[in-house]
């Protein structure tokens, strides 16, 4: 741990007519910086045992389950059946996660929150419809139908966000109405023949089916993913060390960038094997760092959490509460669009049915599996990653074994289940560990 | 010892407040120093809370006058009193379990750096506070959910701090606090007092009020009951002007005149 050098230059902090640079207590840097209490990683494999007992203790276990999950359903199903990780069923199912993925971004916002959006099937299906009505009835180029059905979904979003915010009506209710208004849209845009057929090799249609076949492709998308990481820790760790405020020891920064690089090279090994890089786990991955950044770097980020930790603390930071929700509704609302052209593009085609079925019901639970907290306040983008990663894979995984759909439904329920029961039982562990 | 300045940071001249059909406050008299806790002690209803958000914008005043620094001055928003340097704690801490203890500090004013928060520097800018006000927490980075009562407590003064304020008020840091936890936190007020910060600490307790206030005022029925000085006037004397069985003509009128109604 780095000594701070806290007495030597006081500036906002020092009081007025101030005695700081005369008082005892801060003229001791050694007294107040090493205090056995603080909780500084020891280096080395040690120190990582440690903390994740104190994780373990403290009930911060996040991504932690949802990770030992998804490696165990590799195992199972990988023994049932030798194609479950093949390059092809596994390009299948990043590629196919992604509608759903999009879907689940948006309702990490609003779980972050502490609240839930149960309209988003129902607007991805509706953006869709608008898109291929656009696009293929009116003639619109696909840009344009793109960019209207992204921006409707905000709208809408951010509708459902007033009703709220504004309103103070229950966001469950509100959504609800929204799931059959939306549905109700959808239908009517769609009109008598209920399909409209979108042109597979247009922008809609190769959304899902655009490879990266150069080898190149994805292995130089690895090399910048893995570069940037390591650039980005290494310069922050320096400043931090500069700043004198704990920092990672470079063997940490090391490791950890050696496992991104295992997996980034891995998946890239694995793409060029067969098609190459799929397209749409590009724009997904790209989304996710977005976002994550977003809540996590941007003092918007900030107030998203704050609000979901505590509405009145916020409110008294000067946060403008109502803003925040009804623009967090709006972008569940632009990722249900984003996610509705993926599904949309996955069966070249906007029909009667997008939007509807267990579509919704996976988007939240990928997104609660992942490690996102119902109770609002905790979780990441990448959460929806990762849980739409169990709930695919089970998909695929079981129509390998050609089991039928009831029994997918009831083994997706049970994962979500024992997530849900995870999160509950991690806050109680929280605040037991809180009064302590 | 604390030097006590000549002109006050705050004083209230005659300050009324009414709500509707209650007089929360008659003629309230208040003066406050750099480098002194004045703690405010009263009776349920009494009006500490009210004189304390009149004095932090919340509720403005009806009658009466605010001097700042010797200055008259008018406060009828919370921005306004942020702006003097007045910073408030309020009874129910305002902070997100959820949120580390840096961030909480710079909640709706976080530092950014071309735009991105500044996560070291605000870190560095919170140790740096911490140390200084010799707050003792196991790490900045930690969810406040995972600290007790009085480090919560003592994260939520930090942060009134951060302003650099030249007044703070308390209202009741202790009162949900334990033996230890109270301790640490009327540590923390005499270090306030010590760095020359003017502090008016509302207590319910006898006992935190003769460890750290310099002088008490006593509130009865939204009227003045009373100032003392803690060293010299024994806990008894205290106690009865809260209670008002050190009755006198101006209690005497003010019962008459305000029923006592409790929160
Ligand atoms: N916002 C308000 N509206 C109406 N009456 C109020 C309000 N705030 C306080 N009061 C009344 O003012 C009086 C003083 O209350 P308060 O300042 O909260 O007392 P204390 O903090 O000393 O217990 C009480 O009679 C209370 O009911
Ligand atoms: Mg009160």
């Amino acid at each position: 741990m780095s000594v701070d050098k806290t007495s030597a230059n006081l500036d906002k902090s020092a009081p007025h007519g101030g005695g700081a640079a005369e008082n005892p207590e801060a003229a001791v840097p050694s007294a107040a910086a090493v205090d056995p209490r603080l909780l500084v990683r020891q280096e080395g494999i040690f120190g990582y045992w440690d903390e994740f007992k104190r994780k373990m203790k403290a009930g911060e276990l996040g991504s932690l389950p949802v990770v030992v999950g998804l490696a165990a359903i590799c195992v199972i199903f990988q023994m049932l059946n030798s194609n479950f990780l093949s390059a092809q069923n596994i390009s299948d199912i990043t590629v196919t996660m992604v509608g759903t993925g999009m879907i689940s971004v948006g309702i990490v916002f609003v779980l972050l929150l502490g609240e839930i959006d149960l309209s988003v099937g129902s607007v991805s299906g509706a953006a869709s419809a608008l898109a291929a009505v656009l696009a293929v009835n009116q003639g619109w180029p696909e840009w344009a139908a793109v960019l209207v059905a992204v921006a409707a979904g905000l709208a809408i979003g951010a509708a459902h966000g007033f009703f709220f915010a504004v309103l103070g009506a229950p966001a469950f209710a509100v959504t609800l109405a929204g799931l059959l208004f939306w549905l109700g849209f959808m239908l009517k845009v769609l009109g008598a023949n209920g399909t409209i057929n979108l042109d597979s090799d247009g922008l809609i249609g190769q959304l899902t089916t655009y490879f990266f076949a150069d080898v190149a492709a994805a292995y130089g998308l690895a090399v910048v993913v893995v570069a940037l990481f390591f650039v980005s820790s290494f310069l922050g760790n320096r400043r931090r060390e500069a700043a004198g405020v704990p920092s990672r020891p470079l063997s940490d920064t090391v490791l950890r960038t050696a496992l991104l690089a295992v997996v980034s090279f891995a998946a890239a090994y694995m793409y060029n094997q067969y098609k190459g890089l799929p397209l749409a786990t590009v724009i997904f991955l790209a989304f996710l760092v977005g976002t994550d950044f977003l809540l996590r770097r941007t003092s918007y980020g900030r107030k998203i959490f704050a609000l979901g930790g505590s509405v009145e603390a916020s409110r008294r930071a000067g946060i403008n509460v109502t803003a925040v929700r009804i623009s967090v509704f709006g972008i569940a609302g632009g990722f249900a669009a984003i996610g509705g052209l993926f599904l949309a593009s996955k069966i070249a085609s906007a029909n009667q049915s997008a939007g509807t079925g267990d579509l919704l019901m996976n988007a939240i639970a990928a997104a609660v599996i992942g490690g996102t907290s119902l109770f609002g306040g905790r979780g990441r983008t990448w959460n929806a990653l990762l849980g739409v990663l169990v709930i695919v894979s089970i998909q695929y995984g079981l129509q390998l074994e050609s089991i039928a759909e009831p029994v997918k439904y009831m083994i997706t329920a049970a994962v979500l289940l024992t997530t849900v029961v995870i999160d509950s039982v991690t806050r109680k562990t929280q605040k037991t560990a809180g009064r302590a | 010892m604390v030097h006590v300045s000549a002109t006050p940071v705050l004083a209230l001249r005659g300050v009324s407040k009414r709500f509707g059909a209650v007089q929360a406050l008659t003629d309230v008299e208040l003066e406050v120093h750099a480098g002194e806790v004045v703690a405010l002690v009263g009776d349920n209803g009494a009006g500490k809370s009210t004189l304390v958000k009149t004095i932090a914008g919340v509720h403005p005043i009806d009658e009466g006058a605010i001097e700042w620094g010797g200055k008259p001055v008018s406060i009828s928003r919370p921005h306004d009193a942020q702006a003097l340097g007045i910073a408030t704690v309020y009874q129910d801490l305002a902070l997100c379990d959820n949120i580390d203890v840096v961030g909480n500090l710079f909640l709706g004013r976080e530092l950014k750096r071309f735009g991105v928060l500044d996560e070291v520097e605000m870190e560095r800018r919170a140790r740096e506070l911490l140390t200084t006000l010799s707050i003792r927490i196991p790490s900045v980075r930690i969810p406040i959910a995972s600290l007790s009562g009085g480090q919560r407590q003592t994260v939520a003064i930090a942060r009134s701090m951060l302003g650099d304020p030249k007044l703070v008020i308390l209202d009741e840091p202790t009162a949900a606090l334990g033996v230890e936890q109270t301790a640490q936190v009327l540590d923390l007020v005499e270090r306030l007092r010590e760095r020359g910060h003017a502090v008016i600490l509302i207590s319910h307790n006898m006992a935190d009020v003769k460890a750290v206030a310099d002088k008490v005022a006593v509130l009865r029925l939204g009227r003045n009951n009373g100032v003392f000085e803690v060293k010299t006037t024994s806990q008894e004397d205290i106690i009865s002007a809260i209670t008002g069985a050190t009755d006198n003509a101006v209690t005497r009128r003010a019962a008459r005149t305000n029923g006592e109604v409790s929160k």
